[in-house]
């Protein structure tokens, strides 16, 4: 995926004062992708090859750490996130059936994104509130004890709230 | 004292005398648990509330609210303790905060359905100190949490923080410090166990300048969590270990690679950090004396290869995170090729401890060969799910059953996991699998082992490694009748799998060819030859992979065998999953305990389930895709998971059997 034109500035200003803070420093390279991956949502090309730049670094050294962690992606996200802890606290109290649900319900994999650009659904190991498992996440907000029943309550939840807001945004 | 800065013990005496000074004088200490388990259950909004009430009731000035770190007992959360009474409230909803104002800070009274309740005597406890889950723990390390504010660096003085700083800086040598933490027998916490006094000793022998002291917080283990809240509960206990180990090794550079998935640990840290500094206690002429020392904090990308140390090294040198052999040491040549020491966080946290009572208080707890407090996050099938420190040598019955109170809903205890994805399964006790009593085939196979019972085991480094599993980080996954020891192996296979960086082939391919072989014995399909398959390649896997990832791989698969044969072969031979996990070998039928409650009947996303309200449901054996929907949801236990094309026979049965509901318990289903 690459970037518009007109973001191309925007870009070059936010990497460097991201390049900046870190003072260009080989050690802050992945904190360096966390922000802009915080930013962006994912990790756009133009970025990778301007952080190279900037940090004197190969650009097959970005990418191969780009690519290393599964934290990154080079792809966009959804406008929500949905993630399904499958730590092993919340595997054996059956999170696989959580995966398997919402997969079906929203018909992608882990680690894709429904075709409508609205919401990517991960699986990550262990959030720390096991004592809540299984867990999901939200757009960061934590749903405990899920079952089936209770996911789709969420999901439909989730729906609600985006024809909402696009109520809003049509009234406007 | 001139700008912030501690120049002198003195000073820091000073300041310590006062602070508690002002914790005596009776102020009312409201302890809000603000660690992630709490946060995640709303502790906010608690917060937010008691702030509200305290307002209303004109208290603001008189009491204290102190957001905290996490106290350990994550099932009960959100926790609030009043100090100094010690007052215990539980499940505390922003709705209470009010109450507990009003009734307990105003007028003394308690407010008895905040309050624990001992779920087996049925005892009511007030104070936090008398619950079972606390009163058996030794909360060296972790008591900390509960006492003070994370990012208030006098909370830390006031307990006595950074005096074993001034102890090891200006009385001791640096060599009287690895001989101290020597002699307290201090193994390392973040799997390995190696002697921590050793491994200083040996950096700070090595050739090469500069020399770096990184704190491993990587925490990759799924289902661990206690590295996380010590960062996010007692961040400055972790820096003044670093810095005592840095004065003892010689360094002047220090790195905390902390994974960037725990965003509150990385605030809480950074702003110690930052306090350390202004303070004193970090940068140039510590205490006043001739020791520098600084620590910067590395965002790591959560990868858990990169917990291993090269691979950490690597990472933090922002090159890809894989492991190299380890001939050279990372004590002679480790971050940018210069002598490195790396310990883990809860290591760390020991140091100040040893170094202020003595190598020889510490070295009393704990066995002959594992010294101190260790920390587990005691997880999975189990009532009181939470952190739990206990001193090394206490029995895994007692941090289960006594400290962990047992599976939840009287199931039956089978086993438990220690030491995480490299770690492997105990197994404590073998029971009759849930599987409907009509149609248990008692083939032949069934009886010929015998039942090992580890239960008694000391938890030990040396203990637990000679039963085929490890201390490792300290996750202790309880498992219970209804959970598949196949499952479990190709749970773990399937996340190393994943994780393995592919650097070397036995390891990338031995474990892909290990979760084909499991992922076929769960579906049904494996064979005899198969179990003979999976012990060959774990002993090349451990023979020859690069790192440690790759060679304790088979731990969880050598170990499940071993004592779950029996659980293997009813997959293979029989076709049948005992525990009724994997998806393949299961069908869910209805049994005659049927309500006709109705509330399965929409959850079905294939629309399988059959029946109206107060009659008996029945799920269309051909329609059902096994996703267990119902069977979560079910509260009468009546869907059962049987083996695989047996469901109809049950609902057969359940015909011929079932009764209307009698008027009790359809006045229990409303
Ligand atoms: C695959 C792998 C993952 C590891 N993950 C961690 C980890 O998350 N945290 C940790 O402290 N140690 C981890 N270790 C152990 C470290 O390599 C190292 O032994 C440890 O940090 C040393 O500190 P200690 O002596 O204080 O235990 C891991 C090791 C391996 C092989
Ligand atoms: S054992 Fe596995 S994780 Fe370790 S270096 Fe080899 S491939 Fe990488
Ligand atoms: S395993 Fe899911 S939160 Fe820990």
């Amino acid at each position: 995926m690459s970037l518009p034109v007109e973001a191309q500035d925007e870009l070059e200003q936010i990497i460097t004062s991201i390049v900046d803070r870190y003072k260009a420093k080989p050690t802050a390279l992945i904190m360096a992708l966390q922000d802009i991956q915080k930013y962006y949502h994912y990790l756009p090309i133009e970025a990778l090859k301007l952080i190279a730049k900037k940090m004197n670094l190969p650009v097959a050294q970005l990418f191969g750490v780009a690519t290393f962690f599964k934290a990154f992606s080079l792809t966009p996200k959804g406008k929500h996130h949905m993630c399904v802890c499958t730590g092993t606290a919340c595997h054996v109290r059956q999170a696989g059936v959580i995966v398997d649900n919402l997969s079906r319900s929203l018909g992608i994999n882990p680690g894709e994104t429904t075709p409508d650009g609205e919401i990517s659904f991960e699986t990550v190991n262990c959030i720390g509130a096991c004592a809540l498992g299984p867990v999901i996440t939200v757009d960061d907000e934590y749903h405990g004890h899920m079952t089936v029943a209770k996911l789709n309550k969420v999901l439909d939840d989730l729906r609600g709230k985006k024809t909402a807001e696009e109520m809003v945004e049509e009234v406007q | 004292m001139n700008n912030n800065k501690f120049t002198s013990p003195e000073d820091l005496n000073r300041l310590r005398e006062r602070l508690v000074k002002q914790r005596e004088e009776g102020r009312i200490i409201i302890t809000v648990c603000a660690g992630t388990g709490c946060l995640a259950c709303g502790c906010e909004a608690v917060t937010a509330a008691f702030r509200e009430a305290l307002k209303e009731n004109q208290l603001e000035d008189k009491v204290e609210i102190r957001t905290t770190g996490c106290h350990g007992f994550c099932e009960r959360g959100p926790l609030v303790v009043l100090r100094p009474e010690g007052t215990f409230y539980q499940r505390v909803k922003p709705a209470d905060a009010k109450l507990i104002v009003e009734q307990t800070i105003k007028h003394g009274k308690l407010v008895n359905k905040l309050l624990y309740r001992d779920p087996q005597t049925k005892e009511v406890i007030v104070k936090e100190d008398d619950i079972p889950f606390y009163s058996k723990q030794m909360r060296l390390i972790f008591g900390m949490n509960g006492h003070m504010d994370p990012t208030s660096i006098n909370d830390y003085i006031a307990l006595g923080g950074y005096q074993a700083l001034a102890k090891a800086l200006l009385t001791m040598t640096p060599e009287q410090v690895i001989d101290e933490v020597k002699k307290s027998g201090l193994r390392g916490r973040g799997g390995g166990g190696y002697h921590a006094g050793k491994k200083w000793a040996s950096c700070r022998r090595a050739k090469g300048e500069p020399k770096y002291v990184i704190c491993n917080a990587d925490e990759g283990d799924p289902g661990a969590f206690m590295d996380r809240s010590l960062l996010e509960g007692n961040p400055h206990g972790v820096i003044e270990g670093m810095v005592i180990g840095a004065f003892a090794i010689g360094s002047h550079d220090g790195y905390v690679y902390v994974r960037n998935e725990y965003p509150l640990a990385v605030k809480n840290l950074n702003i110690a950090v930052d306090a350390a500094r202004e303070h004193g206690f970090l940068g140039d002429n510590i205490f006043g004396s001739s020791f520098n020392f600084d620590i910067d904090v590395s965002r790591g990308g959560g990868a858990f290869v990169c917990g291993e140390s090269t691979a950490l090294m690597a990472s933090l040198e922002g090159k890809i995170g894989e492991p190299r052999a380890k001939y050279v040491h990372t004590v002679d040549a480790g971050l940018w090729d210069k002598p490195s020491n790396l310990n883990n966080v809860e290591t760390w946290a020991n140091v100040p401890l040893i170094i202020e009572k003595g190598a020889d208080w510490y070295s009393r707890i704990g066995t002959a060969s594992s010294k101190g407090t260790k920390v587990f996050a005691l997880t999975g099938k189990i009532n009181n799910t939470g952190l739990v420190e206990v001193p090394m040598g206490i029995t895994l019955r007692e941090i289960i059953f006594d400290i962990g109170g047992g599976p939840p809903k009287g199931k039956k205890f089978k086993a438990v996991q220690t030491g995480g994805p490299s770690g492997g399964t105990l197994v404590v006790e073998t029971r009759e699998p849930k599987v409907h009593e009509s149609l248990v085939a008692h083939g032949d196979i069934r009886d010929e082992e015998e039942v090992v019972s580890l239960l008694d085991l000391p938890v030990d480094f040396d203990e637990l490694t000679k039963v085929g599993s490890m201390m490792g980080s300290g996750g202790m996954i309880v498992m219970d009748q209804d959970s598949c020891m196949v499952d479990v192996a190709k749970y773990f296979l399937n996340f190393l799998q994943e994780e393995s960086c592919g650097k070397c082939t036995p390891c990338r391919e031995g474990l892909r060819i290990t979760l084909e072989i499991l992922t076929r014995i769960s579906e049904g399909k494996g064979q005899m030859e198969d179990l003979d398959t999976l012990e060959e390649i774990s002993q090349v896997m451990i023979d020859t992979c690069l790192c440690q990832l790759g060679g304790s791989a088979p731990n969880p698969v050598l170990s499940t065998i071993r004592y779950f044969r029996q659980e293997y072969l009813a997959h293979i031979v029989e076709k049948r999953c005992p525990a009724g996990v994997c998806k393949e070998l299961v069908s869910h039928a209805i049994d005659e305990t049927c309500t006709g409650c109705h509330v399965c009947f929409s959850v079905c996303p294939t629309n399988a389930i059959i029946g109206q309200t107060k009659t008996l449901h029945v799920i269309d054996q051909d329609a059902c895709i096994q996703c267990g929907a119902c069977y979560q949801l079910c509260r009468f236990d009546s869907i059962k998971r049987v083996k695989r094309g047996e469901g109809d026979a049950i609902q057969y049965v359940a015909k011929e059997k079932w009764h209307p509901p009698v008027k009790k318990k359809a006045a229990a289903v409303a």
